[in-house]
């Protein structure tokens, strides 16, 4: 079970990251509202990839479950579940329950 | 996590044939490989592991994967050789036939590029060769859905060296000629005599070809080599 706090981390740690890969400029503040996906996005669509890709892989290092963040489930939704940093935490914790074993 | 200082490769497929050649040259060669199968396999050599893992289910290669990252860190290569053809008159395929060959062929190798391009693409490094095959630039009749299966491969690797190439990762195909393994045993020798005789090359191929060009497309120099497809004996 990961605990919010544990996933927001993740979630903007993993953004950070990608900001620094990408050479992005970071927002000044970033939090739950961060917007990531349409017009007032912090990244492009490549960015999101990564972003994706890069909290896959700090999940399963940290708390060894391995995610797919980009499920059928998750891309089939009305709402993108990747459009803010908060909306995506909650979406990386409910997809690391599924996934426990 | 540490990183091995083996290069890792992964091949699917295996179990015989033209994947188990490979798998057993890459080892001679100081790569750890890791290879994979619906079945088990008796390769015994400390730097190989075997993943008993269908390619077309999307649990098994996330699995895989991650099981390879854990223990090494790293994939350096991903050869995708697993496929499964029938030789049948279009009009006698049965969709469940068809879907399966679509499953295995492009499904399953778009789920190992997916997964291991996801390790690749944080060290900035890696190598994917797609495996096709002759039958489709000369259409080989009796062959059609396998046939649109490994077209489907190729133009999917094509866009795939332009989606991963800025993260260091070349995307290739190869297509081999007839190469006497399982895959073709039931298929009549007057038809593969007539596929040898159409070639540049009059010759069935053989697993040292596909080690060749393999060699060539998973070379760190071949840097600047993607989303080419090369084809054994003149076929182009």
């Amino acid at each position: 079970m990961i605990e919010r706090s544990q996933a927001y981390e993740i979630v903007v740690a993993s953004l950070r990251e990608v900001f620094e890969q990408t050479g992005t400029e970071a927002p000044a503040k970033v939090g739950d509202e961060t917007v990531l996906v349409g017009t007032d996005a912090v990244l492009d669509s490549l960015g999101i990839v990564q972003l994706i890709v890069e909290i896959e892989q700090r999940v399963e290092g940290a708390h060894g479950v391995s995610i797919t963040l980009a499920s059928d489930k998750a891309m089939s939704q009305r709402n993108s579940p990747f459009r803010t940093v908060g909306v995506l935490t909650d979406h990386v914790i409910a997809t690391a329950q599924e996934a426990a074993p | 996590m540490s990183v091995s200082d083996r290069p890792v490769l992964l091949v699917t497929g295996s179990r015989k044939g033209i994947g188990r050649y490979l798998a057993e040259y890459y080892l001679k060669k100081g790569y750890q490989v890791e290879g994979c199968s619906r079945g088990e396999v008796d390769i015994k050599d400390a730097h190989y592991t075997h993943h008993q893992v269908d390619v077309a289910d999307e649990k098994g290669v996330r699995g895989m994967i991650a099981d390879i990252t854990k223990r090494h860190g790293r994939i350096d290569v991903v050869l995708n050789n697993a496929a499964i053809a029938s030789m049948n008159h279009v009009l006698l395929t049965p969709a469940k036939s068809a879907n399966r060959m679509l499953e295995v062929n492009v499904t399953g190798t778009m789920l190992v590029c997916r997964d291991a391009a996801k390790v690749m693409m944080r060290r900035r490094y890696g190598r994917i060769v797609n495996f096709t095959t002759i039958v489709a630039p000369i259409a080989l009749a009796g062959e059609a859905v396998y046939a649109a299966s490994k077209s489907a491969v190729v133009t999917f690797t094509r866009i795939l060296a332009f989606e991963l190439g800025q993260w260091g990762i070349t995307c290739n195909s190869f297509g081999a000629t007839p190469i006497m393994t399982d895959m073709i045993k039931g298929v009549p020798q007057d038809k593969i005599d007539a596929v040898v005789n159409g070639l540049a090359v009059k010759r069935l191929g053989t697993p040292e070809d596909c080690a060749n060009v393999c060699d060539f497309f998973i070379n760190p120099a071949s840097d600047n080599i993607t989303g080419q497809v090369i084809y054994l004996g003149g076929i182009t």
